[in-house]
């Protein structure tokens, strides 16, 4: 079995070298299409012809941009993820804060929706097509039909404007005992975990409705085990392998996904860093960002498949 | 107020009636534009009361606040000669001084100069004032100011105003208080020109401006670009007035409603650039309200006079009539706007030439252009964006006026992204959007002579750029005044660029903030509202 593990992990960190690779081109030619460069943009209504060649000249923006893509390349295999062309710090310390921020709130958001959504899922299976599965799935489809947008928007103007239970902003800065944590957190976590959540209740439901129509469930049905032991002991194991790839789905998208989440409460991570670095034009800041949500996907997706490999007899051999 | 809303009358006129009593109308003429506008005399009274509430209150001493700006990112910058947006001039105003600013009637008012003096234009002497100090400790000299200046002509630097600041030839340090600035070409308004922001003062050899190290009212605590900066007083101020601040603490909210909502729900005491569509909400509030400010900030459609059809002057003069310019300010802008005569320099202007009426509504008269241009029945594409504020209502509704008199405009609306570089100055008709410039000289400079980096319409005229340098030089104020009238008047009628109205920002405040003007710098007094506002409590 660790010799299973050992090989998916050395197989999974080969992709992953080469997927981020792939990854860093794309995203280096999508930069590339984009309309006006980093000089253009700085400068904006004073970028006279004379005046953007006077900066692109300063800036070093003159050099074919592919060398300034493998300068960058070849930077972040020594570790060094380079220098922002728009405001001349290194890019590792502005990612560095964001980042933490981001992991903050993501991991607050996994915590609390995880659970919920397993729980949901897991019920909502065992009891399907009865009124409370009927109710779970009306409310669960309801959540994943309205945009992000309208719940962050609406959970503000009730919870924040009007009952004033809650700010409207959550300035992390400001935190400095437990209590305002909570309520700092309290609705952007909550809105991240309603949506997240609901999407995983549903692939957990759906995998192990799909077990539990299986011969063998039956067998153990017919045997006399009652139904917790059957839905838990019996199906759910076999269910593990989709189950943990929806959770890692989801989380991947807590990372990186999360802009409008952090646009609403105006909560500085590392998806509105990157929104900010493509208006820029910054090469080097869209890189490292990008490689970031890459390597968080691969990683949660590669967590997910030892998961379902530890969970499932099966695949051990 | 409940005199406000029996009246129907929303924080919008208020802003609008602290506006006139700026440009300087007396309580008796408000009142009597009130009561023909149906109040009556109690009412108007009550209102009045409470829009001027402002001025009558006292300063008073300390408070922390929050104040949220529109945008910010990684770009965000304490270095005043990149600076580029509300974000940046909000803070640079916080921590650095000018060597002089626009007051509320657009005069230049002497701040770290005592004086600035020229026989010619060509030469001027600035007398700086004594024992003013850096954030520091360091006295500020005659150094400091060159330096700061001439930083703007290398190009490494990447100044927002380098084009503006090229024609200082020669700076340099008369002693340690006295500055000589020779310019290449006579100017009249140079001290305007220093009155911009990105001419703040900064501390000579100064590299890394994060520190803010200037002679400003506020010492920044802490700056992160796109997140947030702390602001605190500078005891060590030189004015006497202000601040009246401890410290203000600002972060950019860009998306609009989250704005809207912490102003509403008191997480921030200032917000910037609301949305018109804000002011019902924030009349229904208690303890908010809305300042609107208009500095001449506009929306303009481009024809092209070197293509077709901009070439034919009749189609450009159909054009201007057939904008229908009281439906844009009072339906498109919901009444934040002033309707503009088709020339760029706007009533916050000084040398703004109030006697060129905005053309009326006429679509029979563009009608008559039009069939005289051998154009009527044509298919004509209009180039649209939400790049430019308003452009695609704008463009919406000359296309419904063309219908009606048999023209057929095809409005062709294109991405947000990219449209300054693709289609801006391209397209043969298309819609620009230009910030306020503080002179008309710039303005013309700009976009206007035959030489103009973006001459949106390809305006050429000799005798046009003959009398912008003739303007440029001339220290006489009534004579640049007439100058500027004429030129005013050869843009709006020969120029292909149809100017409807000048857009107002809307900004919102808690009613506990006493002391905000309007400036024509721009919202938020021209972004230095942090020295001269206070926190009632």
């Amino acid at each position: 079995m660790n010799g299973l593990i050992l090989s998916v992990l050395l197989q999974r960190l080969g992709i992953a070298l080469i997927s981020l690779f792939i990854v860093s081109l794309a995203v280096f030619a999508a930069t590339e299409m984009l309309p006006g460069d980093v000089a253009e943009i700085l400068l904006g209504q004073a970028a006279t012809p004379d005046a953007v060649a006077g900066l692109r000249e300063a800036m070093g923006l003159n050099e074919p941009a592919i060398y300034r893509y493998f300068r960058w390349l070849g930077g972040l295999l020594t570790g060094d993820m380079g220098t922002s062309y728009v405001n001349d710090t290194s890019v590792a310390s502005m990612i560095g804060d964001r980042l933490s921020n981001t992991l903050k709130l993501a991991g607050v958001a996994a915590l609390l929706s995880v659970p919920l959504a397993m729980f949901l899922g897991v019920t909502s299976a065992m009891f399907r097509l009865s009124p409370y599965d009927r109710i779970i799935s009306f409310l669960t489809i309801a959540v994943i039909s309205v945009p992000e947008f309208m719940l962050a928007t609406g959970g503000v103007l009730i919870f924040a404007v009007y009952l004033q239970w809650v700010p409207a902003l959550s300035l992390a800065s400001e935190v400095s005992s437990f209590g305002e944590l909570l309520r700092t957190f309290a609705l952007p976590v909550g809105i991240l975990t309603v949506t997240v959540s609901v999407q995983m209740s549903r692939m957990t439901r759906a995998a192990l409705i799909d077990i539990l129509s299986s011969p063998y469930v039956e067998m153990a049905t017919l045997k006399g085990a009652s139904m917790p032991r059957v839905v838990l002991k019996h199906a759910l194991p076999n269910a593990i392998g989709p189950i943990a790839n929806a959770v890692a789905l989801s989380l991947s998208y807590l990372v990186g996904g999360v802009i409008i989440i952090e646009t609403v409460f105006n909560y500085p991570g590392v998806a509105k860093l990157m929104v900010d670095a493509v208006a820029t034009r910054d090469l080097p800041l869209i890189q490292s960002c990008a490689m970031i949500f890459c390597f968080s996907y691969l990683f949660l997706i590669t967590l997910a498949d030892i998961a379902g490999i530890l969970a499932n007899p099966r695949l051990r051999t | 107020m409940t005199n406000r809303k029996s009246t129907n009358w929303t924080s919008r006129d208020n802003a609008m009636l602290r506006q006139s009593l700026h440009r300087g109308a007396t309580r008796r003429d408000l009142m009597k534009m009130m009561m023909a506008g149906g109040l009556t005399m109690s009412a108007s009274g009550l209102i009045l009361g409470s829009a001027t509430a402002a001025y009558a209150a006292e300063p008073t001493m300390g408070g922390m606040i929050r104040v949220a700006g529109a945008t910010s990112s990684t770009a965000d910058t304490l270095d005043p000669a990149i600076s580029s947006n509300s974000t940046d001039y909000s803070r640079i105003c916080a921590c650095y001084n000018r060597l002089t600013f626009l007051d509320t009637s657009g005069d230049p008012q002497m701040e770290l100069a005592e004086s600035i003096e020229s026989d010619n234009a060509k030469v001027w002497t600035i007398n700086l004032r004594s024992g003013v100090t850096f954030h520091d400790g360091r006295t500020l000299s005659a150094d400091d100011v060159v330096f700061s200046l001439a930083r703007h002509l290398d190009k490494a630097v990447g100044s927002k105003v380098n084009s503006i600041a090229a024609q200082m030839s020669e700076i340099t340090a008369v002693d340690p208080l006295t500055v000589q600035i020779t310019l290449d070409a006579p100017n009249a308004d140079l001290p305007v020109i220093l009155s911009l922001h990105h001419f703040m003062i900064v501390a000579d050899g100064t590299t890394d401006f994060s520190a803010g190290n200037g002679t400003g009212a506020f010492m920044v605590e802490e700056f992160t670009p796109g997140v947030r900066s702390v602001m605190l007083r500078n005891t060590n101020y030189f004015k006497d007035t202000g601040p009246y601040l401890d410290g203000f603490e600002f972060f950019a909210i860009s998306d609009e409603n989250a704005r809207l909502n912490a102003l509403v729900a008191g997480d921030v005491h200032l917000s910037s650039a609301l949305n018109s569509r804000a002011l019902r909400l924030l009349d229904a509030t208690p303890g908010v309200t809305a300042d609107a400010s208009n500095s001449g900030n506009y929306t303009n459609l481009n024809m092209r006079r070197d293509m077709n059809p901009g070439e034919s002057l009749d189609f450009v003069t159909g054009m201007k009539y057939l904008l229908n310019r009281e439906q844009i300010e009072k339906s498109v802008m919901r009444g934040l706007a002033i309707a503009g005569n088709d020339q760029p320099v706007s009533p916050a202007n000084r040398f703004h030439n109030a006697e060129l009426a905005p053309k009326a509504f006429d679509p029979e008269r563009a009608r008559h252009h039009f069939e005289k241009a051998g154009l009527l029945g044509t298919e004509i594409p209009i180039v649209a964006s939400d790049a430019a504020t308003a452009s695609v209502d704008i463009a919406t509704l000359v296309q419904q006026a063309g219908s009606e008199i048999g023209m057929n405009f095809n409005v062709d609306r294109v991405p947000a992204d990219g449209y300054w570089s693709n289609y801006w100055l391209k397209a043969p008709i298309h819609f620009g959007n230009i910030n306020p410039r503080p002179t008309p000289d710039i303005l013309f400079s700009l976009l206007y002579t035959s030489d103009a980096p973006w001459n949106e319409s390809r305006f050429k005229s000799e005798s046009f750029d003959t009398k912008l340098v003739e303007a440029r030089g001339e220290l006489d104020f009534a004579r640049r005044k007439e100058i500027y009238d004429e030129m005013q008047v050869m843009v709006s009628e020969d120029a292909g660029t149809a100017i409807p109205v000048y857009l107002s920002s809307l900004d919102g405040r808690s009613e506990q903030i006493g002391g905000l003007e309007s400036n024509p710098l721009g919202g938020m007094m021209g972004y230095a509202f942090a020295e001269y506002i206070w926190l009632n409590t």
